[in-house]
């Protein structure tokens, strides 16, 4: 594994060049049919989601999608989903329940969009019912981290009885840059941020956060795309094989237990 | 009725409840409004339950001295008062505002977990409190939230968390996002065991507290003017480049566009609740005693 910085990392995970959901998707799923817009009020691009064959067997599948050019990222905000997305999100996820799909999530966003109409139409509210939904899907999901994991809009697709994270892509509460601004008043500080955070793979996989770190190709995804698909297909194999052993109540279970214990060693019992 | 124990158990919240509210001032003295500017005496404020009675302004309360209000004398017990957070990051200088916020509360963490009774019905009950790491979501305060789910539901109570918060505790980073999914998971687990949970938004409720257990109310309810929302106004206006409308973020907003039941003053929560609580009957109150 190459030795780079927090900082770096966060340069490689937001790198335009990076692949994204659309690329694995190429790479990774035939017969693949995208699925659009939530039913209740529209379609947001910036959420990428449908159905295909991963060896023959069918899965859902949903992403962040940011976007190739500058047309597609406008329309995309950067892969900043609004409250559709993650409704049309809960609706693909409802449906690989009731037809028996395991569901294999992308993850690559800054954070869910800040914007007048997403809080409007409820961006909290949206957020809040994906992690409940999630948490109790009978039927095996692994969320994989592929470029930036930024906040509750990342989380609304990472409640899996698996995560897992390409070894250059982070994960934090919030940007460095926001980080910094909230924390020191000096948003220009976020180098310093992203070492005190603990956003990496290595870190995460430390804290018990993720279960699993994926290592790319030297000099990051970007790189060899080819490569890194194959090393993706190899993982999900795996992976989806131990999952699919599990009955449904062990999936769910199993789940809870584990986002339960999330943040077990960051208590302390103090007199009283 | 009233034994020895639920005597003692009153006055001791009755005398959290005072250090839950500005400890400060002279009973004689008056406040300044911090809404209308208005000069209020103290004791009318303190009787209108720190409303200002010239504007209608919820100024933000304690979490005991919530409590106070809101349950039944003598009913309170509170649960898990111990659990702090650890600094689990290592993060520095967070050891020493941890300390101090313990100091200036008398609290160990951002919420008070609790049973007891409101108009004679049980009730598990959650106050997160806005002068605690302004409510901010530690794993300390999602374990505690988490365990009071999981208390309602083993022991088949209303569940009832009046939320106030700015979001995540950066201090604890992905450690405080991930009390998100866990306390959303637990609420999920509870609502299909049938548990019936009300979900009160008081100023100011943002960030993940919004995007996680806030929003998962069978009933939603929100005090006067609260803002709430996901992202705070200021992010939104330098994402937009434009001033945010009048009202934006306000209860009263929320309730327009479908995401609350009710807008309910704060001298009519507790016969509100009540009211809720009876509707539910059997489904979600539990009469024994």
């Amino acid at each position: 594994m190459a030795e780079y910085t927090a900082a770096e990392r966060v340069a490689l995970a937001r790198n335009t060049a990076r692949p994204g959901v659309v690329d694995y998707v190429q790479g990774l799923f035939t017969d693949f049919f995208e699925q659009k817009g939530d039913r209740l009020c529209g379609e947001d691009p910036s959420i990428f989601g449908g159905i295909g064959l991963f060896h023959g067997r069918p899965v859902t599948v949903i992403g962040h999608r940011k976007g190739k050019d500058l047309e597609e990222r406008m329309a995309c905000r950067f892969g900043m989903p609004n409250p559709e997305g993650y409704r049309k999100a809960g609706r693909l996820m409802d449906q690989a329940e009731k037809f028996g799909r395991p569901v294999i999530t992308f993850i690559d966003t800054p954070g869910a969009y800040p914007g007048l109409e997403a809080e409007a139409r409820g961006q909290g509210e949206a957020i809040a019912r994906m992690l409940a939904k999630m948490s109790a899907l009978t039927v095996p999901t692994i969320a994989i981290v592929t470029g930036e994991g930024g906040s509750g809009g990342a989380l609304a697709l990472g409640v899996g009885n698996r995560v897992l994270m390409l070894e250059n892509a982070v994960y934090s509460v919030l940007s460095p840059e926001g980080f910094a601004a909230i924390l020191w008043k000096d948003a220009s500080r976020s180098d310093e941020a992203c070492e005190v955070m603990k956003l990496t793979a290595a870190d995460l996989l430390e804290l018990g956060v993720i279960d699993r770190v994926i290592p790319e190709p030297v000099g990051g995804a970007h790189t060899d795309v080819a490569a890194m698909v194959r090393t993706l297909d190899r993982v999900l194999q795996e992976e989806l094989a131990g999952l699919s052993r599990m009955s449904g109540h062990a999936l769910f279970t199993g789940r809870y237990e584990k986002f339960r214990a999330m943040g077990a060693k960051a208590l302390r019992k103090e007199r009283t | 009725m009233s034994s020895v124990f639920q005597r003692r158990r009153q006055k001791l919240l009755a005398l959290k409840a005072m250090h839950s509210v500005s400890a400060s001032v002279h009973p004689h003295s008056s406040e300044v409004c911090k809404n209308c500017g208005g000069e209020v005496p103290h004791r009318d404020l303190v009787a209108a339950g720190y409303v200002c009675p010239l504007c209608g302004y919820h100024h933000p309360i304690g979490a005991y001295y919530r409590l106070s209000q809101i349950l039944d004398r003598g009913s309170f017990r509170e649960l898990d008062e111990e659990l702090a957070s650890a600094d689990p990051l290592d993060f520095p200088g967070y050891r020493q505002k941890l300390e101090k916020a313990q100091a200036k509360t008398g609290m160990n963490e951002g919420v008070v977990t609790a049973l007891g009774r409101i108009g004679g019905m049980k009730v598990a009950v959650g106050v997160l409190d806005n002068r605690f790491f302004m409510g901010s979501m530690s794993a300390a305060l999602g374990e505690k939230v988490t365990r009071l789910v999981e208390q309602a539901a083993k022991s088949r109570l209303p569940l009832i968390l009046f939320s106030a918060s700015g979001g995540a505790r950066m201090q604890e980073g992905i450690l405080s996002l991930m009390q998100m999914a866990k306390t959303s998971a637990a609420l999920e687990r509870f609502s299909r065991r049938g548990g019936l949970y009300i979900s009160v938004l008081t100023h100011p409720t943002t960030g993940g507290v919004t995007a996680s257990f806030a929003s998962l109310g069978d009933i939603m309810l929100a005090e006067p003017g609260a803002l709430i929302g996901f992202a705070g106004p200021r992010v939104i206006e330098q994402t937009i480049g434009q001033e945010l409308p009048e009202g934006f973020q306000s209860a009263e907003y929320l309730l327009e566009h479908g995401f609350l039941d009710a807008v309910v003053p704060r001298s009519q929560m507790r016969e509100t609740l009540i009211r809720l609580l009876k509707l539910h009957g059997k489904a979600g109150a539990n009469r024994d005693g």
